[in-house]
């Protein structure tokens, strides 16, 4: 018996060792592999990400090279003959003691702080309006939500006839009020407003949007809470809506204030960036000076400088952002 | 502070009746405590109190003001919530102080309130912090502050401590109470937590399927649970309950031959209707002496385990079909599957019915 049991457990310890063997070939099989073809995961990720990053390299790295480098000098696509000249700062410098650019830097600052202020206020009203529940608020939803997925140059061009002094509806149904006929696209000091007007139309139901998803993210019993606090409708709003929803307010902020400066489509077709030049916003300027006039080198430059002032706009607001996550995270 | 009245309270949500139908008088300054499973209604009637929810039916007053159609802010009411609902974004200060610049109290007097009431809570040293942050030990507290700092006519608790883990529960719940007798507040708490029902309230309401079960002191409803739930609901372990039937002054376990001789002339009294006809014996597991040898009027179990529990140990045993558990000291060494004889104090017994769980005799 017992001699029975050694024997059976060499055997099991000579099958073991099989195994072990087996598997050393095996796995030494494995490694060879890898020898022969030498590519780590990493390797093979970046292979992956070569296309993309070509890519980006000619789509967005050399234009804003070229960009960058032709601010620098004199040169216009349509001389293509002429090499182009290099002039150190005088781009820059032309431009920025130029009185016609200030004014239009002046009317964009104006444009831009009136609308998003308009929108900003219309859009936390109205998205607080909807976040009660009521028959038919899905509908009404989608119908704010209307304007912004339209064109931009259907939009302007629909609201181009909509403000035609002599035949457009608005002035006809202002003289159903007895009210005179308004020139809104053809008087300076009207036209600017005219544009607000279509673009808070067009962009305000963006504000309404992100509002609402800021506004019904906040958790309900914080407004019960208030209301046991004996907190007003006001006070609650104040105390409670505004700050914890503050974060995706500025972002929208934010948003609308980058396209605001960048707006061009809408002021195009409805005032074509008149009368004169009342309502050219920078970005419309350099569309001239770019594509009308082809001062390429200078365009270029005005491009750098648009770039700069959003960027640091965008800055402020990302700091004062982080800022609030900062102070909601830790104290 | 109020007296709190319920007169036929309903609240329907379509056709789930979540409180159907309570009267309810919670007298001034008195602890209130609303106990019952999941589902039971309690928060329902606490939201109804509080004005978050109004009524299907019925009325609420706060003395002798009707108060059933007001909102919350006209009722005056101070109110903590389960998860405690601070204002994250406040520090606890300003947490405190909402429901004093909700109502445009004059700085001079929010400072003084403060004062107070930052004394009471011990939160001198967490004013500054952002409520979110703290500890839930801590926002329990800040949620206190804010419910009494402006002296509510009712204080309403929404499971407050059931988000501390049990060491700390035990504590907040002695501090808890102590703090309403010095206030003297009028409070309804809301608890699934029998413990905390029996260790804080002045009157404990037990509450079923939106009804009242049972209103009455902790010890009565301990000791006289008017049924089956009710006895099985509050003690740690509950009430043990055995089918009997009345045989010639004695109680038959069913399922078994002992037979338990009755002297209580009450119980006689009651049980000779119930001749042949199937009931139910409630006992508490501390009411049942274990004697290692024959005893008088003993029953002879087997123990099946044995529960360590502190100072005492909870020994099963099996009658019939069902487990029958009893709480003794160590003084007996006992091991599983020894037998023992378990004597049943008569004086403490309960008859129940069988049919719809509610005492006969208790």
């Amino acid at each position: 018996m017992n001699k029975d049991k050694v024997g059976k457990n060499t055997e099991a310890a000579n099958q073991k060792e099989d195994l072990v063997e087996k598997f050393t070939r095996v796995s030494d099989k494995f490694t060879t592999a890898k020898k022969t073809y030498g590519l780590s995961d990493r390797t093979f990720m970046f292979f992956f990400l070569l296309p993309s990053l070509f890519i980006l390299l000619f789509l967005v790295g050399y234009p804003f090279i070229t960009l960058i480098k032709s601010g620098f000098y004199n040169f216009s696509v349509l001389r293509a003959a002429t090499p182009p000249k290099f002039i150190g700062v005088e781009n820059f410098s032309f431009i920025l003691t130029d009185p016609f650019t200030w004014e239009r830097f002046i009317f964009t600052g104006k444009f831009v702080i009136l609308n998003v202020l308009v929108q900003f206020l219309l859009g936390i009203g109205i998205a607080y309006l909807l976040q009660k529940n009521f028959r038919g608020r899905s509908l009404v939803l989608t119908l704010i939500l209307m304007p912004m997925m339209l064109c931009p140059i259907v939009v302007g061009l629909f609201w181009k006839y909509m403000f035609n002094t002599e035949w457009g509806i608005v002035n006809y149904i202002l003289a159903l009020f007895g009210m005179g006929k308004v020139e809104w696209l053809a008087r300076e000091n009207v036209s600017v407003y005219s544009v607000i007007i279509v673009d808070t139309w067009m962009w305000t139901p963006f504000m309404i949007l992100l509002a609402l998803a800021a506004f019904t993210a906040i958790p309900k019993y914080l407004y019960e809470a208030a209301e046991i606090d004996r907190a007003s409708s006001w006070f609650k709003f104040r105390h409670i809506t505004l700050p914890l929803s503050a974060p995706v307010l500025i972002i929208a902020v934010l948003f609308r204030m980058i396209d605001s400066i960048k707006a061009f489509d809408l002021i195009y077709t409805l005032t074509g960036g008149g009368p004169g030049s009342a309502t050219q916003t920078l970005s419309f300027d350099l569309y001239k000076r770019a594509f009308q006039y082809f001062y390429t080198g200078e365009a270029s430059a005005y491009g750098v400088i648009l770039l700069l002032v959003i960027m640091s706009l965008s800055l402020i607001f990302i700091r004062y952002l982080n800022r609030l996550a900062a102070q909601n995270m830790r104290r | 502070m109020s007296r709190v009245k319920l007169e036929n309270l309903k609240k329907h949500y379509g056709n789930v009746k979540a409180v159907d139908g309570i009267d309810l008088q919670v007298e001034n300054g008195s602890f209130v405590v609303l106990l019952g499973p999941s589902g039971c209604g309690k928060t329902t009637t606490l939201r109804c109190i509080a004005g978050l929810e109004i009524p299907t039916e019925g009325k609420i007053y706060f003395d002798e003001r009707d108060v059933t159609g007001l909102s919350p802010s006209e009722r005056n009411v101070g109110m903590v919530f389960q998860f405690y609902a601070l204002y994250p974004h406040m520090s606890v200060l300003e947490n405190i102080t909402f429901p004093l610049r909700a109502c445009r109290v004059p700085p001079r007097k929010i400072e003084e309130k403060v004062k107070e009431v930052v004394q009471i809570f011990q939160l001198k040293n967490l004013l500054k912090y952002k409520a979110s942050i703290l500890p839930p030990g801590d926002q329990q507290r800040v949620a206190l502050a804010r419910a009494v700092v402006r002296e509510p006519n009712v204080l309403l608790l929404d499971e407050p401590l059931s988000a501390l883990d049990e060491k700390f529960r035990e504590e907040m719940r002695s501090e808890l109470g102590k703090l309403q007798k010095r206030i003297g507040i009028t409070t309804v708490y809301v608890t699934h937590d029998q413990r905390e029902a029996m260790a804080l309230g002045d009157v404990i309401v037990v509450m079923r399927d939106g009804l009242i079960l049972q209103t009455g002191s902790p010890q009565e409803l301990y000791e006289h649970p008017n049924s089956v739930f009710v006895g099985n609901f509050l003690g740690t372990p509950g009430m043990n309950f055995v089918e009997c039937v009345y045989e010639e002054n004695s109680l038959v376990l069913k399922g078994t031959d002992y037979r338990l001789k009755l002297h209580r002339p009450d119980l006689i009294d009651v049980l000779k209707d119930y001749q042949s006809r199937e009931f139910i014996m409630g006992i508490r597991p501390e009411y049942v002496h274990i004697d290692g040898e024959a005893v008088n009027g003993g029953l002879l179990l087997e123990v099946i385990a044995i529960e360590p529990a502190g100072r005492y140990r909870l020994v099963d045993f099996l009658v019939g079909e069902k487990i029958f558990r009893v709480r003794t000291d160590w003084g007996l060494s006992l091991v599983a599957g020894q037998k023992v004889w378990a004597r049943v104090r008569e004086d403490k017994v309960c008859i129940f019915d069988r049919d719809n769980g509610m005492a006969i005799v208790s």
